[in-house]
């Protein structure tokens, strides 16, 4: 009993917890400062929760920790489970939002009127709270309750950029009709694959498929796997599932687009992983079903045209939020080749694009706060006016493109390196290579207005943004390139990561 | 994990990387910014010439294989960023780092002569080339390599397009995406098809990695073949026809960094690379025997050929010296395809020999802009009388690159031509035998016209906009007349003198090179 008070045993929960409970008292944090500081308080202990619990996988003898909520056998309640592949997506996720609050401080009170604060802080924090709990959770109909939070929140913090630009409201209208439309997909699924199996839990549903005598032709679970399939494609905005996703960061608060670029879509692909890898299983997914075709067409058609998209945009935030598309077709075409190394490319990946995106997002939304906008325009001469700024995303980009010691090249290595180990699937290593081409293209747009030409109109009076939005941008920016030089962490946990789900069990 | 290390190679690459930072910091006082460039150059030359000797003893290749390689971080699990000397890298940095020397006193000259924006800029980018330089000519493995190879574009970039003109960016582009498109698409594919078919391997060693891949039959000759291909067109900074049209493009950035680098540092980082992944990644006995080399000899010869022809034709001063180089890159590359112990010491000699009569003739193009406000041949009647030094340092790195005695031309030639002979290769004879002629068509005529045609009396404009408008577009806010100027200021006088004696030492003194040339053969197994 005393086992309950203890912060140690009970990490997995207190995931969820820690955030559920604190983001609805943050309603509760008056007008000022308070929410913020709150919420910073909030995201700041669940980062290090999610570090004590990536502690605590790596030093398990069997590699996950199982944790059953209320004590119930899992048969019957919720288990969580946490391996080396969700402890360093929760790291990821806890990590991005807790600089993301720091962050949000200066650019939210220029974005959205003081008397909002607290709600969205209250929503800010609960949308970490789902993104958290999809991630911790071993049972799939939790995953889609803790997908609903999430879901909703999102939209409500995406709308919350109304006061800048009305369009916020039509993007999170778009996404919220898309995005309940995916999320139906996922509740049919699940709900089909508990019909087959008679369980929730991820890995008895496992077990039982994989019993099952010919689960290949039996009707339900193709339907089911059909429907997680778009579902999840919608969730994790898989080309030409996107549609929603380019105005939905353009309009968003700046901060939002920062943290949901890293977090949003990277735990749709972990649900991806789980149903893909976890429930159904290699075999099933990728070798008695084609779903590593649909997914490398569908993700090297996505690198190309949304390459050749973003390269066309002019406002910074849109081209981030088509490059994002883009980058997100990278982390599917690795884990669709189905080996080591391009599921360890994927994995990896989901942590060093949301660092570089984060960061460049920042960038963004700090031009976003001197100047009121980011265009290509804006940006002219910016080099000097707001250099630290610039530098940021100019690193960022630099990662995007994948030039060595970045974090963009551990990624691309592993991925070309997956790719040409696969049988006949080299033309996705050309992609992928031809995809960091693209990203020279777009990237290098701004570098040329920024630091050769020179300011117009009021450009020329800008000064630095505020420390307390360029700190938290270069600590992402500087986790991008640290990981760079130095990727043997990230790398090793990756690897990890995929063998044990190329191994099936979790 | 990061190592943090003093040995001497490490310190030839962090010891620009700090001038970097100094001259940064000291941008707002221009003359000791200078001091500082000059100081890095001159303590970057003694460390470097201070490894020489080890690479130099007899018994260098008897401790080669198992001496450790100087490791700066672990980047993935079990790739290293590595450094490890070895004979071809020691004449890289050494040309490098000396005629870095030479060029930023040339540099002081022309960028305060010619009144050049972001000066401070400029020198620190300069000085993080000359870094990513370093490292790459001390590369240990094809991922470092590859590593300093695209820092070397990215430092680069900012140095032609400094001027900030239209057409600068415009060529920066063309400059920045054909080197990256190359890099990327073909050679960073072939490192990686490299590291998935030798299980990992990507240390260099003489011989070449791809022995047991090919024994055990995991690697086929096509497939050799195809890695190869995409080596030879991934390394875009040697500018094999038809990937070279960056470098002319380069031609818009200040003279000093044409002189530099588009001439020495980053073209003789694409040869030197090139070089470097036929002796120590495919081994040239591999090579032969699989047949996957021989292609090269004609592609270079073409690029030989069809560059000469084109820089006949340009009469923009510096687009000819960069068709020029083109050309004279492909000897390197035909040298080297020849596969033979003699063939691939000459073509170590030519990266040399190369280097000094090429900057000295930047260097006088650049002189004769900064003094006389002129970019195209057709301009340059009589200009040896009122420029003597600078005309006549011409005039020595003309006859270098046709290869005459005594200049250092002349040394590397005798060695290519001594490689045909003993490899029995015809057309590379007659390639080397055509470009030397059409060599002296382009050179000898600027010559000529120099010492011996009068100066066009009624030529009084002093600026005449050319093709690229942007060569010459500072002599409007100077009201120089063109026909009342003398020799270039000072600085810009005292490097082309010392370069263009360095071309004609070479032909006397060529021991350094020739040594580090034959060690670099005697690794050969």
């Amino acid at each position: 009993m005393l086992d309950a008070f203890e912060i140690v045993p009970n990490l997995p929960v207190l995931v969820v917890t820690t955030p559920l409970i604190g983001g609805i008292l943050t309603i509760a944090m008056g007008r000022g400062k308070g929410p913020w500081a709150w919420a910073t308080l909030i995201t700041g202990l669940v980062f290090y929760f999610t570090v004590l619990l990536m502690q605590q996988v790596l030093a398990a003898k069997t590699g996950f920790i199982s944790y059953e909520l209320g004590n119930w056998p899992r048969q019957w309640g919720i288990e969580y489970r946490v391996d080396a592949l969700n402890a360093f997506i929760l790291l990821t996720v806890a990590g991005v939002a807790f600089v993301t609050t720091l962050y949000a401080q200066k650019s939210v009170e220029k974005e959205i009127p003081q008397d909002r604060h607290n709600f969205f802080y209250a929503v800010w924090v609960l949308a970490v709270c789902g993104l958290l709990g999809i991630t911790v959770t071993g049972d799939a109909f939790n995953v889609y309750v803790l997908l609903e939070i999430s879901s909703l929140t999102v939209y409500a913090l995406i709308a919350m950029g109304k006061d800048m630009n009305r369009q916020a409201l039509t993007a999170s209208l778009r996404y919220l009709i898309l995005g309940s439309v995916g999320a139906s997909f996922i509740l049919l699924g699940i709900g089909y694959l508990m019909m087959v199996t008679g369980t929730l839990n991820m890995e008895d549903m496992h077990d039982r498929l994989a019993a099952l005598p010919d689960a290949v032709h039996n009707r339900t679970v193709l339907v089911a796997f059909a429907f997680l399939l778009c579902g999840l494609g919608l969730k994790m905005a898989l080309f030409p599932l996107h549609m929603w996703l380019p105005k939905a960061y353009t309009y968003a608060p700046s901060a939002v687009s920062a943290l949901l670029s890293a977090t949003a879509t990277k735990v749709g692909i972990y649900m991806a992983f789980r149903f893909l890898f976890t429930i159904f299983g290699v075999g099933f997914s990728f070798v008695a079903m084609p779903a590593n075709v649909v997914l490398s067409v569908a993700a090297c058609a996505g690198i190309l045209v949304t390459g050749v998209t973003a390269v066309r945009q002019t406002n910074l935030k849109r081209m981030l939020a088509y490059s994002s598309v883009g980058q997100l077709g990278y982390i599917v075409a690795g884990f669709a080749l189905a080996n080591v190394h391009g599921v360890a490319g994927s994995v990896i990946h989901i942590f060093n694009h949301a660092m570089m995106k984060g960061g460049m997002f920042m960038a963004a939304g700090a031009i976003m706060y001197r100047l009121g906008r980011c265009d290509l325009r804006a940006v002219r001469g910016l080099g000097k006016r707001m250099p630290l700024t610039m530098a940021a995303f100019v690193a960022g980009g630099l990662g995007l493109v994948g030039f060595p010691l970045t974090a963009g090249f551990i990624s691309k290595w592993y991925l070309v390196q997956g790719a040409l180990e696969a049988p006949h699937m080299w033309p996705v290593a050309a992609v992928v290579l031809v995809g960091s081409l693209l990203a020279v293209a777009y990237t290098w747009r701004v570098v040329e207005a920024a630091y050769f030409q020179e300011p117009e109109g009021d450009s020329a009076l800008v000064t630095e943004a505020p420390l307390s939005m360029v700190a938290p941008m270069w600590i992402l920016i500087g986790a991008s390139v640290y990981f760079g030089v130095s990727a043997t962490f990230t790398g090793e946990i990756s690897m990890r990561a995929a063998k044990s789900l190329l191994g099936g069990a979790p | 994990m990061i190592h943090l290390d003093v040995s001497p190679p490490l310190l030839a690459v962090y010891i620009p990387l700090l001038g970097a930072l100094l001259i940064s910091l000291a941008g707002r006082w221009p003359n000791l910014r200078e001091l500082v460039t000059l100081l890095t150059a001159g303590t970057l030359l003694w460390v470097v010439a201070g490894i020489a000797p080890t690479v130099l003893a007899d018994d260098f290749w008897a401790s080669f294989a198992r001496a450790p390689a100087i490791k700066i971080a672990e980047v993935l699990p079990g790739i290293w960023l590595e450094l490890k000397v070895e004979p071809l890298g020691m004449l890289f940095a050494l040309i490098a780092s000396s005629l870095w020397i030479l060029n930023s006193i040339y540099s002081i000259g022309y960028m305060r002569g010619n009144h050049e924006k972001n000066q401070t800029r400029f020198y620190v980018c300069f000085a993080l080339a000359i870094a990513s330089v370093m490292g790459l000519a001390f590369a240990g493995n094809l991922f470092t390599l590859f590593v300093f190879y695209e820092a070397l574009t990215l430092t680069t970039y900012p140095l032609v397009a400094h001027k900030g003109s239209a057409e600068a960016i415009r060529s920066a582009r063309t400059y920045l995406g054909i080197l990256v498109v190359t890099s990327v698409c073909f050679l960073l594919a072939g490192i990686i098809g490299t590291y998935v078919f030798t299980g990992g391997d990507m240390t260099f060693r003489p011989g070449g990695v791809f022995k047991r891949a090919l024994a055990d039959g995991s690697l086929t000759a096509p497939t050799l073949g195809i890695l190869f291909v995409l080596y030879m067109y991934g390394i875009g900074k040697a500018a094999l026809m038809p990937v070279h049209r960056w470098l002319p493009a380069a031609m818009v950035a200040p003279t000093p960094v044409s002189a530099l680098l588009h001439a020495v540092a980053v073209v003789k980082a694409g040869v030197f690379t090139v070089l470097k992944v036929i002796v120590y990644v495919f081994g040239p006995a591999v090579l032969v025997r699989y047949g996957a080399g021989e292609w090269l000899i004609y592609i270079a010869g073409a690029t030989i050929l069809i560059a000469s022809c084109i820089a006949l034709f340009q009469d923009n001063l510096k687009r000819r010296l960069a068709y020029s180089t083109v050309s004279q890159l492909s000897y390197v590359i035909i040298a080297a395809a020849l596969l033979s112990p003699l063939s691939i010491t000459a073509a170590a000699l030519h990266i040399a020999a190369h280097a000094f009569g090429k900057i000295t003739l930047f260097f006088a193009a650049g002189s004769i802009y900064t003094a006389a406000h002129k970019t195209e041949i057709s301009q340059l009647d009589g200009i040896g009388r009122r420029m003597p030094i600078t005309m006549a340092a011409f005039t020595i790195g003309s006859l270098s690159m046709i290869g005459l005695p005594p200049t250092a031309g002349f040394v590397s030639k005798w060695y290519l031509l001594q490689a045909t002979w003993e490899t029995d290769a015809p057309f590379v004879l007659i390639v080397v035998i055509l470009s030397t002629l059409l060599n002296a068509a382009y050179f000898l005529p600027i010559v000529y016209r120099a010492f011996f045609v009068a100066e066009a009396k009624h030529h009084r404009e002093p600026h005449q906009s050319s093709a690229d408008g942007d060569f010459g577009d500072h002599a409007d806010h100077h009201g120089h007349d063109a026909h009342d100027h003398g020799e270039a200021p000072w600085p810009i006088v005292v490097a082309l003198s010392c370069t263009a004696a360095a071309t004609i030492a070479f032909f006397f003194y060529s021991d350094l090179a020739i040594g580090l040339a034959t060690q670099l053969r005697s690794g050969l197994p």
